[in-house]
């Protein structure tokens, strides 16, 4: 009897930890420990913050997107939105580095504008969210292209460009420090709080986890789907400004990006019904992705190959992260 | 949804796969005649006119054009496959200003634009024909195969001057174009092998597969790469995006410690490929670009080993031109004539770029003695 409870005892430790550590940040070191076999350049600092700051805008889309899956609903325009970022960027600034300040903000303002709609169509038309945000996709898609032209026109400032491009040299320790990177640990930081430290993180939980039960104990479920979506809009437009910096004006920067990112949180551990999920899981998974990308690439792949492996992997990911949560409870 | 877009490059992969050798058998993208033939027209020394390379040619003969002598001014048509690309914008406003320069000649001069459809292009054609408001009708195939019928019903009625792709059909009075794919792939090669030390490592960065123009610019330069054993570590396609030529880039890079030279189908997406080495801290490349300003720009400001080949845009003003002199009666070279295909090096350099000029224009247009010049063009 004793014997029998103390190794009960133990099995709730061990599943206490498991708990504990994320899967994604463990299958993530084991990535990055074969890439740096495959390339040692990636284990000096200067590596180890390139690799940070190819990550970032992944990492922020997930971050947004975090907030949207655990209040139980999806955010398909996010990919569509980096794109209009960046189409909107060079169109705005029309090469001249004065337009740069006012320009950003405009782009935020479109920004919140699409997550006010896409919160707006959720919250009160009671449409579902991957059909909702999906409609937002294409008229955003459209709008870019209807923007651009259907091309590349136009270049972005370098002060634009900045945010994703400028990397400090000399800087001791690391070598490089990467401007993304800034963006990316205080967005990082903004959303930890937002969801694991604010009332408001709480309230998008408890409506993921049961949106009856939330607004019966109070909770303004509408207002909440909203700025949940507000959230996800404005991550994009930070990613988007980022990637637009990092490679220039490009009309399908956005493509597919709303999958990854929802790829990046599922690694994470976040539940795609919603309720279940953390930041750093999240944030973990973006980097799983990348580190994977990053991986095929150097092995050479052909890309439908690459594709592929991509695929499998990321559904044994996903299963053993389901497995797991099963097994721990 | 996400399996979906997982699996839909593979499946796309796959019928690429199968649509290959029909293709090939189709077009044949590495003919040795035609590389010959271009060999044999970058050695030519043009005829015509000094210092106005839209009116000269390498070779070909005089065509009689006295039946269609007509009095004028007269009333042009112009069946375009599109201006989808930047290239096309500058050409297209070289034309229309062209046509301003010989106002005194054009009464009028109508345009359709195709948007890059055949079908639309067609039923423009046809169009232009039945309207009776057309003296002469210039037409820029979108797509060789498909535009021949319309092409071929249009000569029964008037006379056509076609440039820029061609057509399957000699009807036309004339077809201005200039050297073309293989003569490009030969400049560019023969600049990078010059060029290049021994056992240096080249990228090859290409926009799309499967278009003429493009894929006879590599199978020639590789032709040149394979005959004086260059390495080739890798041939990319881009889809002409700067994002994704940066990272393409980035990644041989990261994989091959050093790349030597960058060799490119079309320049676009030249300055994406030089922040590339700029990000990741390496040397710049040895590389060839094209007349773009933004890269004659680069360039210039680094100090780079580099080479701009051109698919020239002043190519644009040539038809123009060849219609008023055939509608005068007046002699044209045909039905093929081969307009320069001018590169621009280092000793040149500096003829080429101008500040002045926004950064997708081409320098090589031949447009400075135009009317409207710079502004027409987006210059300030």
């Amino acid at each position: 009897m004793t014997i029998a409870l103390k190794e009960i005892r133990q099995g709730q430790a061990f599943a206490h930890l498991a708990r504990r550590i994320n899967v994604a940040l463990v299958v993530f070191l084991l990535f990055y420990i074969v890439i740096g076999l495959l390339q040692p350049t990636y284990l000096e600092p200067a590596g180890a913050m390139n690799f940070l700051r190819r990550a970032a805008p992944l990492a922020i889309l997930a971050a947004g997107q975090i907030f949207v899956l655990v209040s139980g609903g999806f955010d398909l325009s996010v990919g569509s939105l980096v794109t209009v970022t960046v189409v909107g960027g060079s169109m705005l600034t029309a090469n001249d580095p004065s337009n740069t300040g006012w320009a950003i903000a405009v782009l935020y303002a479109i920004g919140l504008l699409v997550g006010l709609i896409n919160g707006a169509v959720v919250a009160y038309l009671r449409t579902p969210s991957i059909i909702a945000t999906l409609g937002t996709l294409l008229s955003v898609n459209g709008v870019a292209m209807m923007w651009s032209g259907g091309s590349p026109r136009g270049y972005l400032p370098d002060n634009f460009r900045m945010f994703g491009r400028l990397v400090f040299h000399d800087v001791p320790v690391v070598k490089i420090f990467p401007v993304a990177i800034v963006v990316l640990l205080a967005v990082c930081a903004l959303a930890q709080w937002g969801l694991h430290g604010m009332v408001f993180g709480r309230r998008v939980f408890a409506i993921g986890d049961n949106a009856r039960a939330a607004q019966l104990a109070g909770v303004q479920v509408a207002l909440v789907r909203i700025v949940v979506f507000v959230i996800s809009a404005l991550a994009a437009v930070t990613a988007g400004i980022l990637l637009g910096g990092f490679g220039g004006v490009s009309v399908d920067v956005g493509v597919g990006l709303e999958l990854q990112a929802i790829a990046a949180c599922v690694v994470g551990g976040v539940q795609l019904m919603g309720g279940r999920g953390t930041l750093v899981g999240a944030v973990a998974g973006a980097l799983t992705l990348t580190a994977l990308f990053t991986l095929l690439t150097l092995l050479g792949w052909p890309q439908p190959l690459k594709e592929t492996a991509q695929g499998v992997i990321l559904i044994i990911a996903v299963a053993f992260g389901a497995w797991r949560r099963r097994r721990t409870g | 949804m996400r399996l979906l877009k997982l699996i839909a490059p593979v499946v796309a992969g796959a019928a690429l796969a199968g649509a290959a050798p029909f293709a090939a058998s189709a077009q044949n993208f590495d003919d040795p005649k035609e590389f010959q033939a271009a060999q044999d027209l970058l050695k030519m020394t043009p005829s015509g006119p000094e210092g106005k390379p839209w009116e000269q040619n390498l070779g070909g003969r005089e065509v009689d054009t006295a039946k269609y002598k007509k009095a004028g001014p007269y009333r042009i048509c112009f069946s375009n496959a599109g201006v989808d690309n930047p290239w096309r914008v500058v050409g297209w406003t070289n034309m229309q200003a062209q046509v301003d320069a010989l106002k005194d000649d054009i009464k009028s001069f109508k345009a359709a634009d195709a948007q890059g459809k055949d079908d639309k292009q067609i039923s423009d054609i046809n169009a232009f024909v039945q309207s009776g408001d057309c003296d002469a009708l210039i037409v820029s195939p979108n797509t060789t195969a498909a535009l021949s019928p319309a092409v071929e019903a249009a000569c029964k009625k008037l006379p056509v001057i076609v440039f820029d792709r061609g057509v399957l059909t000699t009807c036309p009075v004339t077809f201005v174009n200039p050297i073309g794919g293989y003569g490009w792939g030969i400049q560019t090669a023969d600049f990078i092998v010059s060029k290049l030390p021994k056992g240096g490592k080249v990228l090859a960065l290409r926009i799309l597969p499967g278009v003429d123009v493009l894929e006879t610019r590599w199978s020639a330069a590789n032709r040149i790469f394979k005959e004086n054993g260059v390495n080739v570590v890798g041939a990319e396609f881009t889809g002409g995006d700067n994002a994704k030529t940066k990272q393409i880039v980035e990644d041989y890079i990261n994989r091959n410690g050093k790349i030597d030279a960058i060799w490119m189908d079309a320049g676009a997406t030249a300055v994406a490929a030089l922040e590339a080495f700029e990000d990741s801290g390496q040397p710049y490349p040895i590389i060839t670009g094209e007349d773009q300003e933004d890269f004659l720009k680069k360039w210039k400001e680094k100090g780079l080993t580099a080479m701009a080949p051109t698919y020239p845009t002043y190519q644009w003003r040539a038809p123009v031109i060849a219609t008023v002199r055939v509608l005068k009666g007046e002699p044209v070279i045909g039905p093929t004539w081969k307009l320069p295909q001018p590169v621009i090096t280092q000793a040149d350099l500096d003829k080429y770029v101008d500040d002045k000029m926004p950064p997708l224009h081409y320098a090589m247009c031949g447009c400075k003695d135009l009317p409207g010049y710079p502004q027409r063009w987006g210059g300030k």
